[in-house]
């Protein structure tokens, strides 16, 4: 075992030296869609436009306050911007099945996904939920907040404005 | 030493062939990303609510994961440590988590079609009712394997995986495994899209099964206990329109334990020994939705379902399978932590019914803004067990159906929530809750002695909770009333939370326990804390009183005792 932990620390120091580090690609992992089918997250597409990751729970206050106040503005920034945002939620078998009815009751717009083993949580290194991530056209993630403060979405919308050169 | 070898052959017949692909490109030498979470905390005595600090008086827990990707190769490990572990954590009792090392540690190769993974991983088959390997860092609950596991999409209709290792038991300088050998084939298939590659059918269909052997070596010299325990489980879900009606069985074979010699009383012929009776459980869920409407109808029901791949692991450690609470989970603080509700595997039976609501803007009712509404009931009873008084012979100990309700409600929650935009500047929430808890199944409720009430505990809760916005800041204030006779008596709490959007949030909380019969006893639990968040980093400085309770996340809880003090915690992800 001391063996293998002494292979896998070399691979990291190794590319320690040299990889970059602070942006990085969306990861990997299959979540699953509303309908049941499972999606790899590598997929993840808005047509050359910027994408919203944001991992939320249906028991996590904070996150839903912040889903339903951009929920509030989403339609202006669908037409300004063509952003997407995707809702990933982190609700393992005890509540995942109030995540469609409780999106449905809350009239959103998102795409969503449930990630119930958390496996796409722990690949983009979410510590806790709410956690945005904003990803670029080719799927590099380019800036992210943890936690929401109401506000918070003015600051993530200037953030996809200058990203699709506006001002 | 072979598996090593097997796992070290496989890694470079995968890495060597996208090494020498690369040649020809631009050199890819992948990236590196990950998360650190530090937790410390400095205790101070208060004997009023029986806070006693450690020896050491600091309390300190970090977390650092690594994660290196490049093209289809992933690597990871975990860096752990608890010098000591924070008062009341992990969830284990029995197992302290000390020292400092490598909790965690994998490689996984993964194309559409195939995903090998060796070292740690977590999984789950199904909802999890077989196996789920997970992490809840926030409660010290981790039971990764560690071994093998290969994932195949033959087909975009179908999944099989398939693995085999042993589980993380607890932390001493590192993860140390349980004695149990884990072993498990999984299969789910899309009908639908296997059957109609068109894509026309409106209905979809998905189906699954799982098979899951559990291996242990027998050395009591008293009693033949099973070495091989093998458990399966069968689902479909159909999903129509906004319809959708899911089903998961699981039967596990007989699994003498620690936590099933539990279910019937202790026998004077061989206590503890665990009964040799099989296990099963059933979880049915039925929801409708609809632009604006959602509702859900669930009915579960356990019996002796506690599988653990040691058959002597303590009710935390080493679980194989998952079976959360079929109740909702309140995040306000009075609700949250007094009073709620962890499933019991060893046998219940429950049901949860609840519905969200948008009253859409401009309606009559529902204001410019529009309302929503949230209506949740759930229910948790005994099951309808006869004793069978066999102990000196076969030991089922007792017999019992699904679905048979018994005498004993374990939990009961009703609750309704109301929230609306009042103007552009304010929101406000209403809640109303309703709680029956029976202490003598759950065993959360104490009290400042740290004794165990006995009894049923029931509790009406109101909450109110505002937000005012200013410019880019934003007041957010939570008023909440629990009546009860019962355990500590009543409690009210006053919150504010002020935030400057992005970066600051400062709270300042109060709970009292006005209501306490004894008169000494109403004490105070101040709290204040400020934090600054920048990106993806977040610290958080807090100070305050905090009163012995339960603290969840998910389905499960653990008991936090009454501490005094300091705390800073500090997270990030780059």
């Amino acid at each position: 075992m001391k063996n293998f932990a002494l292979i896998l620390g070399l691979v990291l120091a190794a590319s320690f030296s040299h990889a970059q580090s602070g942006q990085f690609q969306v990861p990997n992992v299959k979540v699953k869609d509303l309908k049941g089918n499972w999606i790899n997250t590598s997929h993840f597409d808005n047509d050359g436009k910027p994408m919203i990751i944001n991992f939320w729970a249906t028991w996590c206050m904070p996150c839903k306050r912040e889903l339903n106040n951009i929920a509030e503005v989403y339609p202006d920034w669908v037409d300004e911007t063509g952003v997407k945002l995707i809702a990933i939620s982190i609700d393992d078998a005890r509540s995942e099945s109030r995540v469609i009815p409780y999106v449905n009751g809350a009239d959103w717009d998102y795409e969503v996904y449930i990630d119930s083993n958390a496996d796409f949580k722990r690949a983009m290194n979410v510590n806790n939920v709410p956690h945005t991530f904003l990803v670029d056209a080719s799927g590099n993630v380019v800036w992210q907040h943890n936690n929401y403060a109401p506000g918070d979405e003015d600051k993530l919308y200037k953030e996809i404005k200058a990203l699709v050169g506006m001002r | 030493m072979k598996k090593l070898l097997l796992a070290t052959g496989l890694l470079v017949f995968f890495i060597l062939p996208e090494l020498q692909a690369q040649d020809s490109k631009k050199p890819d030498l992948g990236s590196i990303h990950g998360n650190i979470q530090l937790d410390g905390q400095y205790y101070r005595e208060d004997s009023l609510i029986n806070a006693i600090p450690p020896p050491e008086q600091v309390g300190l827990m970090g977390f650092a994961n690594l994660i290196y990707t490049r093209g289809n190769l992933t690597a990871g490990v975990r860096f752990e440590t608890y010098t000591p572990a924070l008062l009341g954590y992990p969830a284990s009792p029995d197992l302290p988590w000390t020292g400092s090392g490598i909790g965690y540690r994998f490689a996984q190769y993964s194309t559409d079609m195939f995903d090998v993974t060796i070292g740690n991983f977590y999984e789950q088959f199904g909802t999890g009712m077989i196996l789920r390997a997970f992490e809840e860092r926030g409660l010290g609950v981790d039971n990764a394997i560690d071994g093998f596991r290969l994932k195949v999409t033959p087909h975009r209709a179908v999944t099989i995986t398939g693995l085999y290792g042993k589980q993380r038991r607890h932390f001493d300088n590192g993860f140390t495994k349980g004695a149990g050998i884990v072993r498990g084939i999984n299969t789910d298939v899309n009908l639908t899209s296997l059957f109609d590659s068109a894509g026309v059918a409106k209905t979809r269909i998905f189906v699954g099964g799982s098979f899951v052997s559990k291996y242990q070596e027998d050395r009591n010299p008293l009693f033949n206990y099973p070495e091989n325990v093998g458990a399966w489980a069968a689902r479909a879900s159909i999903l129509r329109g906004g319809f959708a009606l899911r089903a998961e069985y699981v039967y596990k074979d007989n699994d003498p334990s620690r936590q099933n010699s539990l279910i019937v009383p202790d026998s004077e012929i061989a206590p503890g020994l665990g009964l040799y009776k099989p296990g099963q459980g059933i979880d049915i869920n039925m929801s409708y939705s609809t632009r604006g409407f959602g509702a859900s109808l669930t009915a579960k029901s356990l019996d002796n379902m506690s599988f653990q791949s040691d058959r002597n692991a303590g009710p935390f450690d080493l679980n194989i399978n998952y079976i959360p609470a079929t109740t909702v989970q309140h995040t306000y603080n009075l609700p949250a932590t007094l009073y709620p509700y962890a499933t019991q595997p060893n046998g219940e039976v429950a049901f949860m019914g609840e519905i969200f609501y948008t009253m859409k803007r401009g309606s009559k009712l529902g204001g410019k803004y529009g309302t929503k509404i949230e209506v949740n009931y759930a229910v948790a009873m005994s099951p309808d067990t006869t004793l069978l008084n066999d102990m000196d012979g076969r030991r089922f100990g007792y017999e019992t159906r699904l679905f048979a309700i018994g005498d004993n409600m374990y939990f009961q929650d009703f609750n309704i929530s109301v929230s609306r935009k009042l103007s552009r500047k304010v929101k406000a929430k209403y809640m109303y809750i309703n709680l029956v808890y029976n202490n003598d199944i759950i065993q959360g409720a104490f009290d400042y002695r740290g004794e165990k009430v006995s009894g049923t505990v029931y509790s009406d809760i109101h909450l109110v909770d505002m937000d005012f916005r200013i410019k880019s800041n934003n007041l957010r204030v939570e008023l909440q009333h629990l009546r009860t006779n019962q355990h500590l008596g009543s409690w009210a709490t006053v919150l504010a939370e002020y935030t400057i959007s992005p970066s600051w949030f400062f709270t300042v909380m109060n709970q009292w326990n006005y209501g306490n019969k004894n008169s000494d006893e109403r004490f105070h639990f101040p709290f204040v804390a400020a934090g600054y968040i920048t990106g993806g980093s977040r610290i958080m400085v807090s100070y305050g009183r905090q009163r012995a309770g339960v603290f969840c996340v998910g389905g499960i809880c653990r008991t936090v005792p009454a501490s005094n003090g300091l705390t800073v915690q500090f997270t990030s992800t780059f």
